[in-house]
């Protein structure tokens, strides 16, 4: 692999990850708070509304780091991806503009009213906002995941005389089969995430005896709100976007699956460590059958091995590709039942009790970001050795004449930085879980802030 | 012509950047002078706390519709300029986190270390800006497929094998700082009262001066340096009507600042961003990126994205910028007035 193109590739991938831990925080809890306020106005009961404060804090800082984070995103497709970005432009340009311009308008404008204007608001309006902010970054995701979906399932475009990618049905573009499935599995996947920071906030304070009624709200939302959404997760999102895989792409889905001979009744598997030299997969502990009918809803279906693609259409990085999904995988059923576990003890009033289900919650706090983090990789390295699906390769969409040493030298920068940002959240963070949600409650009877 | 619609378009976008974010990037670099104790750094944040944000995503849109609307030119521009741009991007991060961050912790260690992060990406940005501006008037060495790369800097002269800093950028990245050092004292003039104004305002007095001496500057070098201008208001005598716009606002900035009509003095302030940069994109024109190599340079026409997609894009753009101008009135319109301590 050319340096300079496996170092343009990093820098993205490194850059990406980084800032999509702080977005996928703050879509789902931005559905948490407005149920939380909603609660708050219904029921008239103030922890509600003090949960909600709360909540906007560690909200408006995890804001502040996918703003700055954000940024580079959109220039990236132009410092380093420049020749993809001449090519393809005028296609996903088009939905990279209509973020900018629908929603992060929409979500700076609200934000600000948001965070700082619940003294200048009424209730109803202060919730309207957070309404307002909930949708503009439900409706940047959707931007994002249509640009991607085009790029994974490359649709209402056609090729100009030198071969340049030209849109040609905007609205094939906007309603791209891909983007459904894909969009709800990752939105779903974002409120998860902030089911489980919410979830186990709440069981770090009940273990440790401290603002038990807040505690008892974080806890009991995390769990309702995790549990419905790790079920949609499962089906119909996961199943829907496995399906489409299966349809659109079997190269990619026998690379996920590890799968290197067909066959008839292809068994899943759970544990196994593929190898790409002698085409076969180590130590393997599979269920029988299992793929054939999750994939084709027929025990016996064939389903269709590496070995019978050509080798130029693999994914370039298979053993990865096979990781990360199973990771995500294997991440999201015990996540799916830890959660369940969690609903029925809470069904049946145990749960606020109950130290080991509080502890697991506790301790669950990483994984649902490693999960989605997984998730995404497996999207765009099984989208490898393309750029553009079927269109454009990787290697010929980079920027030719930014040199590897360069590339280096601002992913070593951007290292350096997003360590220093990372320390600085962590420290923030921890300092707002530490006053907890009951600071505000003392202020507000002091009438401070 | 659909292309020339957007070209106008994204200058729009533009210069509603330079104009918005102007403000506070501006106010960045002259806080750390004329606010001395910590309520007075704090005031000049309060004044651009609710909206910096919303002023930053005119450069997310702006670069958005850009990339749509000439995707030829955002790619070469953005990877020709790859330094400076990760550059820029690096300071925009440290100035968002500051501006944020600040406020969290009482710690008399704790803010003054960010009010120096905020007001030093905040110079080194406008200075950035400025010098970019220049690349774009002196033009770059296109390749033959279009894209180019230059260093940050060579032998410090706009020949043959320039950097992105020559003297004439870094002339230019001057200006730019002054300029926008004196926008942003207008808005502290605006937004507050007390010494803090008195002092933004005879801070303001001097700046205008050295506003007044790079401008005549700039202009006399950049028409020397690129020959186009003077082509393109020779042969389109209506173009004087842009440099008239920024004389306008430089006259308008110090009548209006002397009787003390703020609200006039930081408009006129306005009026003069939008007329320096659009004569400068009427002077560049046709092009959007002068070409110094043999090859020519990119042209409204040669960058542009294919027709279909500009038409459906005018169909998205109108009612969406609609909606982003309403947002903003309301949002100017809320957090209107002086601000508190």
């Amino acid at each position: 692999m050319d340096s300079a193109l496996a170092l343009h590739r990093l820098h993205f991938a490194f850059t990406i990850t980084f800032h999509y831990l702080f977005p996928q925080l703050t879509m789902g809890l931005a559905l948490l708070i407005v149920i939380l306020k909603t609660l708050a106005l219904r029921t008239g009961n103030e922890h509600y509304n003090q949960a909600a404060r709360f909540w906007v804090k560690i909200f408006a800082i995890n804001f502040a780091m996918g703003v700055v984070t954000g940024i580079p995103m959109e220039f990236q497709f132009g410092t380093n991806w420049a020749r993809f970005s001449k090519n393809a432009g005028g296609v996903i340009g088009q939905t990279l503009a209509m973020e900018g311009v629908f929603s992060f308008f929409l979500e700076s404008t609200f934000l600000g009213l948001f965070v700082l204007g619940e003294k200048r608001l009424t209730p109803r309006l202060h919730l309207l906002s957070a309404f307002m902010v909930f949708l503009g970054s439900w409706l940047s995701g959707f931007f994002i995941i249509a640009t991607d979906a085009w790029m994974q399932n490359p649709v209402g475009y056609k090729l100009g005389s030198n071969g340049e990618i030209l849109l040609d049905s905007f609205r094939d573009l906007i309603l791209n089969p891909w983007i459904q499935w894909q969009y709800l599995h990752n939105m779903i996947a974002a409120v998860v995430t902030a089911s489980f920071v919410m979830a186990s906030i709440g069981a770090f304070y009940l273990l440790t005896d401290r603002f038990p009624e807040h505690a008892r709200i974080f806890v009991r939302t995390g769990v309702i709100a995790g549990t419905v959404a790790m079920i949609l997760m499962l089906y119909p999102t996961g199943d829907g976007q496995g399906r489409m895989m299966a349809d659109h792409r079997p190269v990619t889905l026998a690379a996920m699956e590890g799968l290197f001979d067909t066959s008839a009744g292809a068994p899943i598997v759970l544990v196994g460590q593929p190898d790409t030299d002698n085409l076969k997969l180590d130590n393997p502990i599979t269920v029988p059958k299992a793929l054939s009918f999750l994939t084709y809803r027929r025990w016996e279906a064939e389903v269709k091995g590496l070995k019978d693609f050509p080798r130029d259409q693999w994914p370039d990085n298979i053993p990865l590709l096979y990781y990360s999904y199973h990771i995500m995988v294997g991440l999201g059923t015990l996540l799916i039942l830890l959660m369940v576990s969690c609903a029925w003890a809470l069904w049946s009033g145990r749960l606020y009790r109950s130290r080991p289900l509080l502890w697991a919650l506790l301790l669950a706090l990483p994984f649902p970001y490693i999960a989605t983090t997984a998730g995404w990789m497996t999207a765009e390295l099984g989208r490898q050795p393309w750029l553009i699906y079927g269109l454009m390769r990787t290697s010929q969409g980079f920027s030719s004449h930014v040199s590897a040493g360069n590339t280096l030298f601002t992913l070593m920068g951007f290292m350096g930085l997003y360590m220093a940002l990372g320390i600085l959240f962590l420290f923030l963070v921890h300092r707002e879980i530490d006053h907890g949600p009951s600071r505000e409650a003392a202020a507000e009877l002091s009438g401070v802030r | 012509m659909i292309q020339i619609v957007w070209f106008c378009l994204v200058a729009i976008m533009i210069a509603g950047y330079v104009v918005l974010d102007g403000f506070d990037l501006g106010a960045g670099i002259i806080h750390l002078f004329v606010a001395r104790t910590e309520p007075e750094r704090q005031r000049v944040l309060h004044s651009i706390g609710p909206v910096w944000d919303g002023n930053e995503v005119w450069l997310i849109a702006g670069g958005g519709t850009l990339y749509f609307a000439f995707p030829a030119l955002y790619s070469a521009a953005f990877s020709g300029f790859y330094l400076a741009l990760m550059m820029v991007l690096w300071l925009l991060i440290l100035r968002g986190i500051s501006i944020e961050l600040r406020s969290h912790i009482e710690s008399p260690i704790w803010k003054p270390f960010w009010d120096l992060i905020f007001g030093g990406s905040s110079a080194l940005l406008a200075l950035l800006y400025g010098a970019a501006l220049g690349n774009v008037v002196r033009g770059v060495p296109l390749d033959s497929d279009g894209f180019f790369f230059i260093p940050l800097w060579t032998n410090f002269q706009p020949g043959q094998d320039p950097g992105i800093l020559d003297w004439y950028t870094l002339l230019i990245g001057a200006a730019a700082f002054t300029v926008l050092a004196l926008h942003g004292c207008y808005w502290v003039v605006l937004k507050t009262d007390g010494d803090l104004q008195q002092r933004s305002r005879a801070f303001g007095q001097r700046l205008w001066w050295a506003v007044v001496t790079f401008t005549a500057i700039i202009t006399v070098v950049s028409f020397r340096l690129q020959p186009n201008i003077l082509k393109e208001f020779s042969d389109h005598a209506w173009g004087y009507l842009f440099p008239l716009l920024a004389f306008a606002g430089m006259a308008g900035m110090r009548v209006s600042s002397a009787r003390e009509l703020d609200l006039y003095a930081f408009l006129s302030s306005c009026l003069y961003l939008i007329g320096m940069l659009t004569s400068t994109v009427f002077g560049v024109f046709p092009y959007v990126l002068p070409s110094i190599s043999p090859r020519p340079g990119l042209t409204v026409t040669n960058a542009a994205a294919p027709e279909y997609g500009l038409y459906i894009g005018l169909a998205w753009w109108i009612p969406g910028m609609a909606l982003a101008v309403i947002y903003s009135v309301f949002v100017y319109r809320r957090f209107a007035g002086k601000v508190a301590g």
